[in-house]
């Protein structure tokens, strides 16, 4: 009795699994393919198929009107370019501080070193929004306490989003590249080093090329965070400094015409080249 | 032997200096950057809650206690319940659907397994603010599901769906499943599977070794999941801003409405503290078990 209920209970578990799986997957792509297939869509309200177009494709480089108000292209661009260089400058200042941190949390023993490992850890688990009040009333007490000293008038723009998007940034790289220094052999730089060559040669001889595929991992990651991110942006950002986000934000809650599918999805086919090419870093990177 | 003792001690205690100062070099940007822009922005907000409310945003360096006595409305605390109500039910569904697809992807062979992988991953790198948007094409009166439902003639009028605390729940729920099932895949994929044939040689059914074996074993798993589940879901914003109805749904719209529209800095750094408070118990507990363990 008992092996045959147990065989029944097995292949329904497995079933189950499989259902289950797939269920998961289209719940996770249903909204993304709906939308992509939207961009394409030759009606304004979104509801039923009426046919293939590129029209919300022209009209980011024609611009369109939301309501009353015309949304020019060159506002598509300004955004998109704030977006690119707050992602190229941020990822690059974190990813340099991340990773000289991972170096220095897995060669050195130190004074407070759990402490930072702590720290470290907390942008990535603390909810964006506290992060991002917290800079904004950092900055607002900053921009004051400047005013009054020096008379100077500072205001948020690229610089804020820039630096709050770096704070956040340095601990998903070091988090990542982290990873990878465990893996190496630190006899390897010792020998470099006994053999005569000094740290910062070491560095860029040895050490630099074996973690390079991480650390390109980690800034790809970052760069893709900073992208993504809305939250810690819409508290630092100021007149002029719109991002791709932002952009879209201001979008979702107007009567907006399916231009805003054709955003998205051009946004989703970015992230989606950044996230395959990371991946294949890291295959490459293991089969080393 | 001790002439040459000497010059060998100075060697070691420069190349100690050296090391010192390399560390020194790598800690200090990054580490004053964390200090500058995330830390002390973190202990101004602390910081602002004890003074009185100023104009445009700011403070009057008077200390006072009254942002915390607001607390004493009820208001409040229904909010709190309301976040981590919304956020402990999202956590259980993501639990209840990730531990069998980290479970069916971990059972799989390489191949497999890493496509399978990828795809739970691709949706992490996306845009999440875009995510949440494509919701609305699909939840909306005029949207995918009621214009399929009513064709089935299922429905004759259209199902409100968007812009409630269901169309919420869906929200967090697609936004962190990911969350959840990273790690538990990175449990089971360890786990040893010969445990099971073990348990079963000694007679134990498939349902008893899951739940004695199997779950207790994947604990940790499940943990994680959960935690980075449960933290950005109390503290969310976008996905009740954009897919719930009503302002203020949870206290991440609140945060956000007394900084940037009411303009009360004070109080809306109370209920920061308030949230993060909430998020550090489990985090806190999280510790003390990985600890034990």
């Amino acid at each position: 009795m008992k092996p045959k209920a147990d065989s029944t209970i097995r292949s329904l578990g497995r079933y189950a699994l499989w259902i289950i799986t797939i269920l998961g997957l289209l719940f996770l792509y249903l909204p993304i393919i709906v939308l992509v297939i939207y961009s394409f869509n030759d009606s304004r309200t979104n509801a039923v198929w009426r046919g293939f177009t590129l029209k919300w494709y022209e009209s980011l480089l024609a611009g369109f009107n939301v309501g009353s108000e015309e949304i020019g292209s060159e506002i598509i661009w300004q955004a998109f370019s704030n977006s690119m260089i707050v992602g190229i400058i941020s990822t690059l200042l974190a990813t340099i501080m991340g990773t000289a941190i991972a170096i220095a949390l897995e060669r050195f023993r130190f004074r407070g070193r759990s402490l930072l490992e702590g720290i470290l850890f907390l942008p990535i688990i603390i909810p964006d929004i506290t992060m991002g009040v917290a800079l904004l009333v950092f900055f607002s007490l900053i921009f004051q306490l400047i005013e009054t000293l020096t008379g100077a008038y500072l205001v948020f723009g690229l610089p804020t989003i820039i630096i709050g998007h770096v704070a956040f940034n340095i601990s998903f790289v070091a988090v990542t590249v982290r990873g990878r220094i465990a893996e190496l052999d630190p006899s390897i730089e010792e020998a470099a080093l006994d053999l005569g060559a000094n740290e910062w040669r070491v560095f860029w001889r040895i050490t630099f090329p074996l973690i390079f595929p991480a650390v390109l991992s980690g800034a790809l990651l970052a760069f893709t965070l900073s992208l993504d991110d809305f939250v810690i942006t819409f508290f630092t950002s100021g007149v002029g400094s719109t991002t791709l986000p932002l952009f879209v934000y201001g979008l979702v809650k107007k009567p907006v015409p399916p231009t805003i599918n054709a955003i998205s999805t051009l946004m989703l086919l970015a992230s989606l080249l950044l996230v395959l090419g990371s991946m294949t870093l890291q295959n490459q990177d293991n089969r080393q | 032997m001790i002439a040459r003792q000497k010059p060998q001690h100075q060697a070691v205690s420069t190349l100690e200096n050296r090391k010192r100062l390399n560390l020194a070099f790598l800690l200090f940007p990054g580490t004053l950057w964390l200090l500058l822009f995330f830390l002390i922005p973190l202990l101004i907000v602390v910081l602002y809650s004890f003074f009185e409310r100023g104009t445009y945003g700011g403070v009057l360096w008077e200390f006072t206690l009254e942002h915390y006595q607001r607390l004493q409305n009820d208001v409040y605390w229904e909010l709190l319940a309301r976040s981590v109500g919304l956020a402990l039910l999202t956590t259980a569904i993501c639990l209840l659907m990730g531990y069998p697809m980290a479970f069916f992807i971990a059972t799989r062979d390489t191949r497999w397994r890493n496509t399978l992988l990828l795809l739970i991953i691709i949706p992490f790198w996306t845009n999440f603010l875009v995510r949440t948007y494509a919701w609305i094409i699909l939840l909306r009166q005029e949207g995918v599901i009621n214009v399929v439902l009513q064709q089935l003639n299922l429905i004759d009028e259209p199902l409100n769906l968007v812009f409630t605390p269901f169309a919420v729940i869906i929200g967090l729920i697609y936004g962190y499943l990911p969350f959840m099932i990273l790690p538990l895949y990175a449990t089971i994929e360890r786990f040893n599977f010969a445990l099971v044939e073990a348990a079963q040689d000694l007679g134990a059914s498939d349902i008893k070794t899951f739940f004695r074996i199997v779950l207790p074993l994947t604990k940790r798993g499940i943990i994680a999941g959960s935690l980075l589940v449960f933290i950005p879901a109390v503290g969310a914003f976008i996905t009740p801003d954009i897919l719930g109805g009503a302002k203020g749904l949870m206290i991440g719209n609140v945060i956000q409405d007394q900084f940037l529209r009411a303009r009360n800095t004070p109080f809306g750094s109370v209920l920061s503290i308030l949230m993060m408070a909430v998020i550090l118990v489990p985090v806190w507990f999280y510790f003390r078990v990985a600890e034990d363990e």
